[in-house]
């Protein structure tokens, strides 16, 4: 295939790095893509082993009354996605396999389960922090991965709708948590040098719903909340999010109830690690051929 | 205006405080007004007045005063008066 009239995303179909679904934003990954990940995963331990943080994985569904209580609806009910199942019948499902067989509408009657996608990866952490009551006075300090889902299908290989997720979460005094994000804004950086990326770190607004979410972006922007580094993958004029700096204020801590030992509501902040925009901007960068990638980059990656 | 803003976010704001006990300069966002509650805010009053925020009143210092949230809407129903 010709590297210069196909689009990155064939090429990497067409090398087996990717491999296509059917769906947009939904792939299946490759042996060297794993490698690149798991490569990945070792240059971020390193970077926040100082934390000694908590390690927790999370599924990627969460709770969905725990859903609900997080607010996600608010802000972005269109990148949200939930998770229904059949319930009934024996006549329910010959209806069902007759509607699936005459390519009607199936899904109209699939009903709620307790389960929905979960959205970022510490969604689910805040309400595990709250009942453990109040937060020590060092600051309490996690490193969780999820896979997320966001609804937005694209083209773009670094717009997924199913993706990895890694987070380094802070849960402290606001100093705590300001300390911490000025350390990850550097360390983000120090991060984005080793893998010889070209970056940039910018302030950014999370994609709020509507009209209203305009409000919410200028205001997010205004009080500098997120910051994002930025490589380019399939711009150069828009360079995508790999990692964001997120500072929530007492957002999440006063919705669960996260308390200092005050009983003043704790703040929270977090790093989020794109983990497969991080590998496309690799690949982006140093070809589809890991044999051939520079070795400083294959050394950091422990290829 | 300020007394249809001021029920407006007794209503919708979830203020600390009563509206009433603010003044026009106070800032909102400091007595409780968050970022998803400007939303409930604005909707109401573009129901009441019959008005639209534009865009370029989507911003965070637009609601940031009853006065503030006075000044926009006094330019949009005259806007309207003369459309």
């Amino acid at each position: 295939m010709c590297d210069s009239c196909s689009s990155f995303l064939d090429r990497l179909f067409a090398r087996g790095v990717l491999h296509a679904t059917g769906v947009d934003g939904l792939y299946a990954r490759g042996e060297c893509f794993e490698k690149v990940i798991s490569g990945l995963d070792r240059v971020i331990s390193r970077h926040g082993a100082a934390h000694r943080a908590e390690i927790i994985r999370f599924p990627p569904g969460m709770s969905r009354a725990l859903f609900e209580q997080s607010g996600y609806m608010n802000s972005f009910p269109q990148l949200a996605g939930s998770i229904h199942g059949f319930v009934g019948d024996e006549r329910d499902h010959l209806a069902l396999l007759d509607k699936i067989h005459n390519g009607e509408t199936w899904t109209d009657r699939q009903v709620a389960t307790d389960v929905v996608l979960t959205p970022a990866a510490c969604y689910p952490l805040y309400p595990i922090v709250s009942k453990r009551g109040p937060v020590r006075a060092d600051g309490l300090y996690f490193d969780v991965q999820s896979y997320c889902f966001r609804h937005e299908p694209s083209k773009d290989p670094a717009r997924m709708q199913m993706f990895r997720m890694r987070e380094y979460v802070c849960v402290g005094t606001p100093d705590q948590v300001m300390a911490f994000r000025e350390q990850w804004l550097e360390k983000g950086r120090d991060f984005a040098r080793e893998l010889a990326l070209p970056h940039e770190v910018n302030v950014a607004n999370d994609p709020f719903f509507g009209r209203g979410g305009r409000v919410m972006a200028s205001s997010q922007r205004e009080l500098g909340l997120k910051f994002e580094l930025l490589v380019p993958i399939e711009s150069g004029d828009e360079p995508t999010a790999c990692v964001s700096f997120n500072y929530h204020q007492d957002h999440f801590a006063s919705m669960w109830g996260i308390e200092l030992a005050s009983g003043e509501a704790a703040h929270t902040a977090c790093v989020g690690f794109g983990m497969e925009r991080l590998a496309l901007a690799l690949f982006k960068h140093d070809g589809l051929d890991l044999d051939a990638w520079p070795s400083p980059v294959r050394a950091a990656l422990a290829l | 205006m300020q007394l249809i803003i001021r029920q407006a976010l007794d209503q919708y704001g979830r203020l600390s405080v009563p509206a009433a006990s603010l003044d026009d300069a106070a800032d909102l966002f400091g007595a409780g007004l968050a970022s998803f509650t400007v939303v409930q805010l604005m909707l109401a009053l573009e129901e009441k007045l019959g008005v639209e925020f534009p865009d370029r009143m989507l911003n965070r210092k637009s609601f940031s005063s009853i006065a503030a949230i006075s000044a926009c809407l006094t330019e949009l129903t005259s806007e309207k008066a003369v459309a």
